[in-house]
Parts: C-alpha cells; structure tokens; sequence
C-alpha cells in the first residue's frame, strides 16, 4: 500500500551502504523537532499557576516519572530520562501517522524491532553490569522442586530471548493492522458511492477515535515493559 | 491444490490466533471491570497491570498475524 512505502528523499551511499535520508527519516527528524519545541516552548514561561501547554508537558512528565517510581522504586529515578524519551518519541510517532497523507514510522517491523532491541539490549547490559555473573539467576526460579529445573530453565530462557520479537511485534502489528483496517474501510466508502457510502464513513471517523487510544495505548504498553524488563534488571525478585 | 491458494488459506487459518486473542482481552478488561465496580478505590492502583494482562494476552494473538503475513509477504 502506498502509505507504508519508504521513498528515497536524499539518496546518500556510504561505503556500499544505503543510507539514504528516506520520508521515515524526515518524520523522525519532525517527531524530534515537535518534542522539544513542545518541552521548550511549555516550560519557557514557568509560572505557579501553569498555562495550558505548561500543564500538558507536566502532565506527561508526571505520569511517566510515578511510572517509573511505581515500577523501579526511588533508586530507578536516573533511568527516567530513557523511558521518557522513548515514550515520547513512540507516542508523537504514532499520533504524527494518524494525520491523513503522512507516514507512520512505527508500522515497520525494522523500525519497532530496533526499538525492542535497544532496550533489551541495555537492560542485559544493566543486568550483568549491576549483578555480574549472579544475573543468570533469573532463569532460575526460587522454591521450585530440583526435577523440574530442565524444564523450567530452558522456559525461562526463551521467554527471556523471545523479549524484543514479541515488543516490537505488538507496537508494529497494531499500528500496521489499525491504518490498514481504515485503508479498507475508505476503500468501502469509494465503492459504495454516495447513496450507501455513509455507513462505511461513519465508522471510520468512529475508528479514527479508536486509534488516537490505541496509539496511546501502545506507546504506554511498550513503556510499561520496559520498566517492567528493567525492573527484573535492577531487583531480582526470584 | 495451487500453491497460491494453499498459501491464501494458510494465512487465513494463521489468522484463527486472534480468536485468543480476542477472548483473552475480553476476559481481563471484564474483570477488571467487575472488579472495579466491587472495589472503585482499588481499580487505579491495578492500572498498569491490567495493561500488562492486556500487552501479554494480545501478544499471543499478534504472533499467529505475524506468521500469517510471513505466509502471504515473505
């Protein structure tokens, strides 16, 4: 489909390798430019009473921080930055794909796999750095009887390596299947003409509302595992 | 049978994961629901679990639509 396509805007290669600036570039290049003019502007003018976009930023940097204070506890505060940035930088993706005849970054499996990769990467990284070898202990369940450890460790093994597959998967599938669900829906509206084509109409600007939430959602949901992942990191609970 | 529509009703067949999905989601949003009723001061405390309940029951589902977009793309 037309939406999902990457275009070549600057075509750049370096070395053999293509690394050209294409129109998923440029949205994150926008996402980026939003997101901090955003911050900056909002909290220019600070005052005690805070303005409208004043108290938008501060309503987003609130949630995130009693998120992270919820999951991680005092101690997790200097990790704040990094989820708060990926929550940002996920939502104004997936909210700037909303708008018609632009490009949703986040409906590419490489995109949201690079995501998912980075965390699961520094959160092993965190892991072995803060317990050393003691971090393989995670596959190790406490007060579980010794003839069921072959079966345990090795469960516990995958669902620990499966971790990046299933994040990024849940943030791609449902921004690809939402976007070509009302691809879909418009194609109804086209056939359908104009004496039967307001059924159809009308449910996609009801799905349309669907999709601003789910486009929360799910930058909220791959927020939440990763402190959630960086939690097992930081305290091992088994 | 031609190996294109065997392909087609492979994927369709992949599709049937959602129906776990679907009812998995069901489940934990209606009891949370029921709960909430019972005990509203409790219900914003379970918040981020019910997310959790919901990002992990979705999962299972999402892998069968990946495998059947591997069938009809890959």
């Amino acid at each position: 489909m037309a939406q999902f396509e990457i275009k070549r805007l600057i075509p750049i290669h370096l070395f053999g390798v293509d690394a050209s600036f294409t129109n998923a570039s440029l949205y994150m290049v926008i996402a980026v430019v939003l997101i901090t003019s955003f911050l900056i502007f909002a909290m220019g003018r600070r005052s005690l009473v805070p303005s409208r976009f004043q108290s938008m930023a501060e309503l987003s940097y609130e949630y995130i921080a009693n998120m992270v204070r919820e999951n991680l506890g005092e101690e997790g505060m200097k990790y704040f930055p990094w989820v708060f940035t990926i929550f940002m930088f996920i939502l104004t993706l997936n909210l700037l794909g909303l708008i018609p005849h632009t490009f949703t970054v986040t409906s590419h499996i490489i995109v949201t796999f690079a995501f998912a990769a980075m965390v699961w990467i520094t959160v092993t990284l965190i892991g072995f750095a803060r317990h050393g070898v003691g971090y393989l202990r995670l596959f190790v369940p406490a007060g579980i009887p010794i003839w069921l450890m072959p079966i345990i460790i090795p469960i516990e093994l995958i669902s620990y390596l499966i971790r990046p597959i299933s994040h990024s998967v849940r943030l791609f599938a449902n921004m690809m299947a939402g976007h070509t669900m009302l691809k879909v829906f418009a194609g109804f509206v086209v056939g359908l003409g104009l004496i039967g084509g307001w059924a159809p109409l009308a449910f996609l600007v009801a799905f349309t509302g669907l999709e601003f939430l789910v486009a929360f959602l799910q930058a909220l949901i791959f927020t939440v595992l990763t402190c959630i992942y960086l939690n097992d990191a930081l305290h091992m609970h088994h | 049978m031609e190996l294109e529509a065997a392909k087609m009703i492979g994927a369709g067949l992949a599709c049937s994961a959602l129906i776990g999905a679907g009812v998995g989601i069901g489940n934990i949003f209606g009891n949370y629901l029921s709960g909430a009723m019972r005990n509203p001061s409790a219900a914003p405390a379970q918040f981020t679990n019910l997310l959790i309940g919901f990002a992990l029951a979705e999962a299972t589902g999402l892998f069968g639509l990946l495998i059947a977009l591997i069938i009809l793309f890959g």
